[in-house]
Parts: C-alpha cells; sequence; structure tokens
C-alpha cells in the first residue's frame, strides 16, 4: 500500500538519535508520517522503539537530530506538543486509588478541560472502550485487557488527531488482543494518526498502513507490510522440524530447494515461491522431516533476513 | 461484563467524536498557568478515596497523645517538678511540640511512599508526565495536595489541643500554619531524597527509625533542649521541629522569645522547604524525562 494523503507530515523526524553515554538507544532514524496514517515501528525488545516513542511523545530529550510534531519542536514546546497527543504507555499507569471513570475525569483536568466537557464525554469514551459497567469500579477490579481499554479511553479525553500506542497489546490474551485491535482500527478509520511500537508481526499486519522494521536503534527496511514481505522474502515459507539435533546437519542435504535456506536451532526454513513444490523436494530427496509446514511470509520472515535473528527471543 | 460490543443492535459506535474538546494549544495554555493546581486536584481526589482512614488517624492521634503525655506523665511532673516549664503545665508545654511533630511525622509519610509509587510502583506520575503537564508541575501539585491535607490534620490537632486547654494564648492559632511550614521544611528535602530512590531496600523505614524518631524525642519535645547535655543539642538545632516547637510555645502561651530568633527560626524553615522544593525539582524532571 503506498504511503496514504499528501499535506505536510505531521511528525517528521531527522537523524533522531538517543544516547545513555556510550549505548545508543536511537542512532539517527529518520521518517515522516502524514495525517491520518496508521505508522509502526516494528522490532524486538531493546531496539529503541519505546525510546523513539517517548521522544515523540515530548517526555525524553533527544541527543541529536530533529523532530517536530504538527511542525512543533517538543523540546521547545512541550505543553503544546502534548496538547495534541493521546499516550498509550507501554506499562499501564492509571490511578488504582481512583474509580474508572474518575480516572478519566481527573486526566482530562490536565488539558484545563472543563467538568462540564468531561463528564459526558468520559461516558461516551468508557462506552467506546466496553466499560460503561465498569465506570464506578475499582481499577484494581479490572482486568488487564480493561486496563488497557481503559488506558487508551484515558488517551482520547482531549480528543488528539495523533495517539501514540507503545505496544498496545503485549501481555493480552488473544481475545483481549482483538476487541483492542478492533477499536483501534474504528480510531484509524474516524481519521486519527495512530503511530505504534510492536514486537507482534501479526499485530503490525492487522494495523499498520507502514511500517519500519528497527533493530539497534537504527532502520532497516520501510513500507507496507505487504511490499516488506514482498521485497524482502518469497511467498511462501516451508517450516520443517527434524529434531534438535539434526537440524543444522540436514540443511547441507537442503540445499538447492527454494530460494533461500535458513537453519535455525529448532527448525530449518525453506523461502520459496511454491512451498508444497520445495516439499516434494526434499522428501525426493530421500529426507523425512519429522513435521513439516507451508505458511506465507510474514514479517517475521522480513525481520529474520534483515537482521539474522528473531523477534521474539 | 462480557467482553463483547455492547451495542444492542450490532451498529458500529460513532467513535468518540460527538462531544467537542477545547483546541489544543487552548489545553497548553491552561496547563501553563495553573497546571500544578490541576495535578494537585488529581492528588487530592485519590486521598478522597481513603479520606476516613486520614479523618481517624488524624484525631486518633492527638487524642492518644494528649491523654498519654499530657495528662497522664503531666500529672507525674507537674507534681514533682512544679514551675520547671515557667507559667504553664507540662501539658501546655508539650502540646506545641506534639503538634509540630505530628504534621512532620504526617510529611514523613507523604512525602515516602507515595514518591516511591508515583515513579516506580504504581508509576502513577508518568500519568501526567505525557499531558501538558511538565515535571515542576507534577512536583508542586504534589506538594500542594500535601499541604492542603497537613492543614486539614494540623486544624484537627489544634481543636483538640485547644479542647484540652493547652493553648492558652490569642495567638494560638498561628501555630497551625507554623506547624505546617515545619512540615514541608522536612518534608521537602525528603522528597527530593525520595525521588532518587530507585530500588526500595528499605531506606524509608530507616529515615522513620534513624531520623524522624530521633528528631521527635530530641528537639526539645518533651524538655527543653538546654537540659540535654551540649553535645547533644546540635540534634535540635538542625531540627526543623525545634524549630517549629520554639515558635508554637511563642504563640499558644506567650514562651518568651526574642524576635530576632523567631526570625532565625522562620528563616530557617523557609531555607529548608525551598531548597528542598528546588532540588525536588530537579531530581523530579531528570528522572521523568530520562
Amino acid at each position: 500500500m503506498p504511503t496514504l494523503a499528501a499535506g505536510p507530515p505531521v511528525i517528521s523526524a531527522r537523524q533522531l538519535s538517543k544516547h545513555y553515554g556510550d549505548f545508543k538507544a536511537v542512532d539517527g532514524i529518520s521518517f515522516d508520517v502524514p495525517a491520518g496514517e496508521s505508522f509502526g515501528l516494528l522490532g524486538p525488545n531493546g531496539a529503541g522503539k519505546s525510546t523513539t516513542m517517548r521522544m515523540i511523545g515530548g517526555v525524553s530529550q533527544r541527543t541529536s537530530g530533529d523532530l517536530t510534531i504538527m511542525g512543533l519542536d517538543p523540546e521547545q514546546h512541550g505543553p503544546e506538543v502534548r496538547a495534541h497527543l493521546g499516550v498509550v504507555p507501554q506499562q499501564d499507569n492509571l490511578d488504582e486509588e481512583l474509580r474508572v471513570r474518575d480516572n478519566l475525569l481527573v486526566y482530562g483536568r490536565y488539558f484545563g478541560l472543563p467538568m462540564s466537557y468531561l463528564r459526558p464525554k468520559a461516558d461516551e469514551l468508557l462506552e467506546f472502550a466496553q466499560l460503561t459497567e465498569k465506570a464506578s469500579a475499582k481499577v484494581d477490579a479490572l482486568s488487564g485487557g480493561m486496563k488497557r481499554r481503559l488506558t487508551i479511553a484515558r488517551s482520547l479525553i482531549n480528543e488528539p488527531k495523533i495517539l501514540l500506542l507503545d505496544e498496545p497489546t503485549t501481555g493480552l490474551d488473544p481475545q483481549a488482543r482483538h476487541i483492542l485491535w478492533d477499536r483501534l482500527f474504528r480510531l484509524k478509520e474516524s481519521g486519527v494518526t495512530l503511530i505504534l511500537t510492536t514486537h507482534y508481526m501479526d499485530e503490525a499486519e492487522q494495523l499498520c498502513d507502514r511500517l519500519v522494521v528497527v533493530d539497534k536503534g537504527r532502520i532497516m527496511a520501510e513500507g507496507s507490510p505487504a511490499q516488506l514481505i514482498r521485497e524482502h522474502s518469497t511467498r511462501e515459507v516451508l517450516e520443517l522440524r527434524f529434531g534438535s539435533e539434526r537440524n543444522t546437519t540436514v540443511a547441507a542435504e537442503l540445499q538447492g530447494i527454494g530460494d533461500r535456506l535458513e537453519p535455525l536451532p529448532d527448525r530449518v526454513l525453506i523461502y520459496a515461491q511454491d512451498g508444497e513444490a520445495a516439499l516434494e523436494q526434499v522428501i525426493s530427496r530421500g529426507l523425512r522431516p519429522i513435521t513439516s509446514l507451508v505458511r506465507r511470509s510474514s514479517l517475521e520472515d522480513v525481520f529474520l533476513r534483515l537482521t539474522g535473528r528473531s523477534l521474539v527471543d | 461484563m462480557t467482553e463483547q460490543a455492547p451495542t444492542t443492535d450490532g451498529a458500529v459506535t460513532a467513535p468518540p467524536y460527538r462531544l467537542h474538546a477545547h483546541k489544543p494549544e487552548v489545553s497548553a495554555s491552561r496547563a501553563r498557568a495553573f497546571g500544578s493546581w490541576y495535578y494537585a486536584e488529581h492528588v487530592l481526589r485519590s486521598m478522597n478515596s481513603y479520606r476516613w482512614t486520614l479523618l481517624a488517624s488524624s484525631v486518633g492521634t492527638p487524642v492518644m497523645y494528649l491523654f498519654a503525655m499530657g495528662i497522664g506523665l503531666a500529672t507525674l511532673v507537674d507534681r514533682n517538678s512544679a514551675g520547671a516549664f515557667g507559667e504553664v503545665s507540662y501539658l501546655a508545654f508539650i502540646a506545641p511540640a506534639l503538634l509540630a511533630s505530628a504534621t512532620i511525622m504526617t510529611a514523613a509519610t507523604e512525602f515516602t511512599y507515595p514518591v516511591m509509587d508515583g515513579f516506580k510502583w504504581r508509576r502513577v506520575y508518568y500519568g501526567p508526565h505525557a499531558s501538558p503537564l511538565n515535571t515542576d508541575q507534577i512536583v508542586q501539585g504534589h506538594i500542594i495536595a500535601v499541604t492542603v491535607r497537613l492543614t486539614v490534620t494540623t486544624i484537627i490537632y489544634f481543636l483538640i489541643v485547644a479542647a484540652f486547654g493547652a493553648s492558652p494564648s490569642a495567638a494560638g492559632p498561628v501555630a497551625i500554619p507554623v506547624a505546617v511550614l515545619s512540615g514541608l521544611a522536612f518534608g521537602l528535602p525528603l522528597m527530593a531524597y525520595s525521588a532518587r530512590i530507585e530500588e526500595d531496600k528499605g531506606q524509608f523505614a530507616l529515615v522513620m527509625r534513624f531520623i524522624v524518631t530521633p528528631l521527635f524525642l530530641f528537639s526539645g519535645t518533651f524538655f527543653p533542649l538546654d537540659t540535654l547535655p551540649v553535645f547533644l543539642r546540635w540534634i535540635g538545632w538542625i531540627s526543623p521541629l525545634w524549630h517549629g516547637t520554639e515558635l508554637g510555645r511563642a504563640l499558644t502561651y506567650g514562651y518568651e522569645l526574642p524576635l530576632w530568633l523567631a526570625v532565625v527560626h522562620v528563616l530557617y524553615l523557609v531555607v529548608l522547604a525551598v531548597v528542598g522544593l528546588k532540588l525536588a525539582r530537579a531530581v523530579y524532571a531528570r528522572r521523568l524525562g530520562r
């Protein structure tokens, strides 16, 4: 999918860097995000995604480079930049001493919003987050997925046009994740620009129009999920397991099948346009894998190709 | 609730843009002007959720201390050393000290564990930090809220002291803001210290045991500071409790205090509070902005 709208970018980063002593958490990354786009930073833990998000969120100072949000430098116009944003941090920081609805009210007060606006708005957001029945519950009593939805509801109290989501579904069960994705998709449809980090390829594929693959503070590749898969992987992947002892030794005998071979400790991946045909070739060479699986290429494969490492270790 | 869409007709709920917030520019300028008060409002609402516990301890503590020390111990002291405390009873002598020490102890509680909670346990500070508020306003908002709490607690304490007849002077109520100032003089440097703690290894328990308790015992609380041997008197001189207590005594029963000394006491308390505030702002900015 090509980049969406024209018009000036709502977020623009040039050679953005953040160092902690000798450690380069973010090492010269550049990107633009146009209004209404859903933009993802995909990478393993420690890649620099959260640090980038914190700089965009106007809460962490950069070491060098340029960064603007709505044309404003967050280091000179912190309150103005943050007033444009909704932020869903990696770790929930709800006030557990307050009730669910009160968490939205006090948060709205930080934006100087009057109670006459906040009361009905809080009810509306609770409905959106499917938490209406929990309005007067203690935050403690909520499940992980509910807390996450409440954090998202809270981030929307000021009607931001840009929403920052740092690993929005990490630690949630599959059902809770799908509910969340659905809510985020609706926000995207309503024109909110979403910036999200994730180390889940399925999340990136579901939500992102465009993404950058980040590793060790640098951008390894950029494009839509489909584009990245097309450019950096084959259509299909054949996964073979020969038992943990044999995977690497067998790899030599598999040479020449498919476009590319990737021996991993627990399995061997064969990248091919036609996975079934590749499997037939394997069998015809007299090799008998314990299990075999043909699947479509995913962002995981892109990441593996670009960095030589798995996304989730 | 079940994790299902709540709409009965199955219709897609409109995304949440029916009511309209003011523009981000308005949010930013309001936050710049009133941010500390907005955060104070939040902290006070949190405190409000356990107001009965706070109220019970605000009433229970003075009643307990005044009965034990002011009535029980005082009977013995007054019988054996009549006139040892000037014209006044032992109860009147210790009442302003108990008042100031209660405020300081409350401040010690409010500026330790809740600070850790803000940075680490429940990360409460990181919510406002992502909003238009800045870190100074988070510090100040927390302080405003605690000051409100200290004032309420101290007023209750003072009313009970007065009910015991232990504040005969008309200037007595002025001891309330003095006690609150003493609380801040002790609490704000402690707040800066608490904000520096990355890992709770029992530091707060040590602060209570080895700083708060000795100050409580050796700040001229139960006996005049000059009855202590000289090598122990310094504890009182550096202690905000002693400075607050001396002022309190002058106010509640007309203890003789030269004006210049009163000024020194007030200045000392103000300087501690201001230095604490500045340190806390620097530590918060560094830690939240990492």
